[in-house]
């Protein structure tokens, strides 16, 4: 039993010692409720409550549309495609980078991730701008495609190619974790045994990572499913409809059961979405082989004369996925209109000037993301010190249930959860009868929700690597919980908690799918703006915002990675 | 200053009994440790006596206040107890004097009267000049004292030692040793002090609580425990000698010699035996065989001041004795034994 449950007990028994616990985890639990619990169970109740057997229930409906059936095949055919790109990608990386002696390890490895910290929407303009008869540096160079030539990254395998590009991250993190666990003597006991370097391989390595590899592809699977920004931006204008694309466009005809219907399709989102989150989690406990560790020297293979070309190949790759796609980003943004050359005369910081000075919608909309970020940043925050604390004086099996009820909506796609929010907030609010619905507040409730677990991880990893004697020595000094908690907890874990939040802040800043559908006139976020603008036309206004955006991103990474060596491993996916 | 009484405390973590029915009765200003290999429920004790463990039966009690029962339980922070940690548990963003400090701080000591506190505290552990530093730049004896400085900177009742001296060396564990017996003489308080090491309990305790699988074995001033041991588990587990089978003998008493000798004589694997414990320093190298034990050298290792000889009765019994001269190995002799302690067996 924990000295938690204990505590509680007799502060039952009417002891007026630990009144300070009883109600912050009683506080905490109905907001983890509120958060947690709520939006997925109203989504439940919505898509089941109608569900009759007659024909015409709107689940019927949902379920006997073709296009519901084509969404769903577009999506398996999207993400099964971008899942083989990102394993390729992942695993080729993460061999490379976690066991040989290559050279700049951490900006291989910057430059790797930052494709999962771009927001897709960001990642889908700037791929636009690199191929197709309007592309500024096709144009630029003078080898564009004739005009009328269909732009090729309107297409499934252009949506695959960057969803895998976007979820090869989550691969090697998870192949990253396994290998570097493994000690350096298993391959001295092989070369020992004389097995060559092709037989490690085969016999040891692979056989020791394949569960970690299936686990980080049931990831990459997952996130593509729920990936809204890249099949909005290459589908919709194809006509190439995925799930959740199909929602977005059923939310804009108003029909009699659309609410219905829309939550009928989330609930199959989120059903796929979790079956492949608990496979996941299934296939990385099985992965956890007892790997004793004997030397603190993990596996490494030296390189020698191979070195340089797979330095080459690893930057020809990254010029590919990364640096192209970014350029092209830039020069559209320095044009003055689609379709021309970038040279000395048609260079223009116009669009930069559009959209700062002259568009108040720009202002607007990087006040309300920076707003949202930010409060959501510090709400979570402020959460996280104390619930983090609850937590771990929880029994093992109580913590990891709760923990995964807060893992749910940062798990199923945001769309789903928008949909969620949507059917909480459709009605003004009980007793003081305002209305969230269309205004940030619904936004932000949404964030709070969606990135309590983002910020919660960091906090509990450095809770957890606490010594618990240290907290003891408090309480043998007389000190109650909260005074505990802000004297001797806080100060030691407080870089997690500025990594936690600013994880927060760098996600929700350019969050597109979830304030996509919860947006309202002059509630609009910079993710919505890019969209919007691009869906209108103007790219060349959308790459400026854009670029502007990737700046933000990589400048958040870059701090967060000052806090690294501060932080337990692991807190800061780029780094370690 | 009250005495502390344990009174038929239990304790078990998902019904597994962790500690079985323990009655201890430490005095005011005594110095207990609990002594037991790893884990025999020596550390869950300390955890109780902390409040950090309620207990599944009986009563904690100390003076007229009950600590913790069935019924009650005084939280932590309230007990005034000062605890050592084996990790030291020094916070590592205070300094020196602020990890002192903080339990004055706590209770909200006037600013002077807690100045005045932290520089008797340190004077005492001898670390006046490093309180301004922070607990990573010190090394590991200098934490451990910086721990004690800051148990006792509130003149606790009782004074908890979770295994302190586990995480130095050997050289450093005598230096400690010396500061906890100057620290109890100072201070007064009542100490209770884990450890898995008997030496270190022998030397330091005026009382030891041994225990084995979370049951006392036997509750006694170390002289007691040398002396007379309670079973042949707690003879091999304290000091060193040899428990030797011989003819059945009633327990817990003295054997002289010559009935040790006929004892020995007599003992046969058929028959019921007994067991006894023989000191090293009780057994004589004698020239004649009359009345001795005959038995050759099987092993012969240089201890410095002294030989440890380990010798093999004619059945096959390894008796261990000293010897100031090396011996060569399966040489004859002949020893007498001087005296035994008979023990029960181990149940």
């Amino acid at each position: 039993m924990t000295p938690f449950l204990i505590k509680r007990r007799f502060a039952l028994d009417g002891m007026s010692m630990d009144s300070q616990l009883r109600w912050l985890s009683i506080g905490l639990f109905v907001l983890i409720a509120m958060l947690s619990l709520l939006p997925s169970l109203r989504l439940l109740v919505e898509a089941v409550s109608h569900t009759t057997f007659s024909t015409s229930s709107p689940m019927a409906d949902v379920l006997k549309s073709e296009r519901t059936w084509t969404a769903l095949r577009n999506s398996f055919y999207t993400s099964g495609l971008g899942t083989l790109i990102a394993v390729i990608l992942g695993c080729g990386f993460g061999f490379v980078v976690t066991l040989t002696n290559i050279r700049g390890r951490s900006i291989w490895v910057f430059c790797f991730m930052l494709p999962m910290m771009i927001p897709p929407q960001v990642t889908a303009l700037s791929w636009l701008q690199l191929f197709g008869p309007a592309s500024p540096i096709l144009n630029t160079l003078g080898i564009e495609p004739a005009l009328g030539s269909p732009q090729p990254m309107y297409s499934a395998e252009g949506i695959a190619l960057l969803l895998g590009i976007q979820s090869a991250p989550l691969v090697y993190l998870a192949l990253r974790t396994q290998l570097i666990s493994l000690p350096q003597d298993l391959l001295e006991a092989a070369q020992l045994s004389r097995a060559s370097q092709f037989r490690i391989w085969v016999d040891i390595i692979l056989p020791l990572c394949r569960s970690a590899i299936i686990a980080g592809a049931a990831l990459a699977f997952v996130s593509s499913l729920g990936n809204f920004g890249i099949p909005a931006m290459l589908g919709i204008p194809a006509g190439y409809i995925v799930l959740p694309t199909l929602i977005y466009q059923q939310m804009a005809g108003f029909g009699n059961d659309m609410l219905s219907q829309v939550a009928g399709l989330s609930m199959i989102i989120a059903l796929l979405v979790l079956a492949g989150m608990l496979l996941q989690q299934w296939l990385q406990q099985r992965s956890r082989y007892a790997l004793l560790g004997h030397t603190a020297q993990s596996l490494s293979f030296r390189l020698k004369q191979w070195r340089l070309p797979l330095e080459m190949l690893l930057a020809l790759i990254l010029l590919f996925i990364l640096v192209a796609p970014l350029f092209a980003l830039i020069v559209s943004s320095l044009v003055p209109a689609l379709g021309m050359p970038l040279n000395a005369e048609t260079i223009t910081f116009g669009a930069f000037y559009e959209m700062l000075g002259r568009q108040g919608v720009t202002s607007r909309a990087f006040e309300n993301s920076a707003f949202l970020a930010f409060f959501s940043a510090l709400v979570l925050m402020l959460v996280s010190l104390p619930l983090g604390y609850l937590l771990m004086r929880l029994p093992m099996r109580t913590r990891a249930v709760i923990a995964s009820l807060i893992e749910v909506p940062y798990a199923i796609p945001g769309i789903v959860l928008a949909i969620a929010f949507i059917l909480l907030f459709a009605k003004p609010l009980p007793f003081i009868e305002v209305s969230l619905y269309g205004t940030l507040g619904i936004i932000f409730l949404a964030y709070l929700s969606c990135f309590l677990s983002v910020c919660l991880k960091p906090v509990l990893s450095a809770m957890s690597q606490l010594d618990p004697a240290l907290e003891e020595a408090a309480q043998l000094a007389g000190a109650r919980p909260i005074q505990r908690l802000i004297d001797i907890i806080l100060p030691l874990t407080a870089p997690a908690f500025f990594a936690g939040g600013l994880l927060v802040f760098l996600i929700s800043i350019n969050e597109l799918t979830v304030s996509a559908l919860l947006w309202g006139a002059g509630n609009e976020t910079l993710g919505v703006l890019i969209f919007n603008l691009d869906e209108s036309g103007d790219s060349v206004l959308a790459s400026a915002i854009a670029v502007l955006v990737v700046l933000l991103v990589a400048g958040l990474m870059s701090l967060l990675s000052l806090f690294a060596p501060r932080l337990p491993k692991g807190v800061i996916p780029w780094h370690g | 200053m009250a005495r502390l009484i344990l009174d038929g405390v239990e304790k078990s973590f998902h019904g597994a009994p962790v500690v079985k029915d323990l009655n201890l009765t430490i005095e005011p200003g005594e110095f207990v440790a609990l002594l037991g290999p790893s884990g025999c429920g020596k550390s869950t004790i300390l955890r109780m006596l902390a409040g950090f463990e309620s207990v599944s039966e009986g009563q904690i009690i100390h003076g007229d206040e009950c600590l913790s029962s069935m019924t009650c339980h005084v939280p932590t922070e309230e007990r005034n107890f000062g605890m050592v940690f084996q990790s030291y548990a020094l916070w590592p963003h205070m300094t020196v004097k602020e990890n002192v400090a903080y339990p004055l701080k706590v209770q909200k000591t006037p600013m002077a009267e807690r100045r005045k506190r932290v520089k008797e505290a340190l004077e005492i552990v001898q670390l006046e000049e490093y309180a301004d530093r922070l607990p990573a730049q010190l090394s590991g004896g200098q934490r451990q004292r910086v721990a004690l400085a800051r148990s006792l900177v509130t003149e606790p009742d009782v004074v908890l030692f979770d295994e302190p001296l586990a995480n130095l060396d050997r050289h450093l564990r005598a230096t400690m040793e010396e500061t906890f017996r100057a620290f109890h003489k100072r201070t007064g308080a009542t100490m209770v002090y884990v450890t898995h090491d008997q030496s270190e309990a022998m030397s330091l305790a005026d009382k030891i609580a041994v225990l084995k699988k979370g049951q006392l074995v036997q509750w006694g001033t170390p002289q007691e425990l040398y002396a007379t041991p309670k079973n042949t588990w707690l003879a091999n587990f304290i000091g060193r000698g040899s428990v030797l089978s011989v003819a059945a003998v009633a327990p817990q008493e003295y054997v002289n010699g010559a009935k040790l000798y006929e004892l020995i004589c007599q003992y046969s694997p058929e028959k019921t035996a007994s067991s006894v414990l023989v000191r090293p320093q009780d057994i004589e190298f004698v020239s004649s065989h009359d009345a001795a034990l005959e038995v050759r050298v099987y092993s012969c290792i240089f201890r410095g001041e002294r030989y440890d000889i380990e010798l093999t009765l004619n059945d096959g019994q390894r008796l261990l004795a000293y010897s100031d001269i090396p011996m060569t190995l399966e040489n004859q002799h002949f020893v007498r034994l001087g005296q035994a302690w008979s023990l029960e067996s181990e149940s």
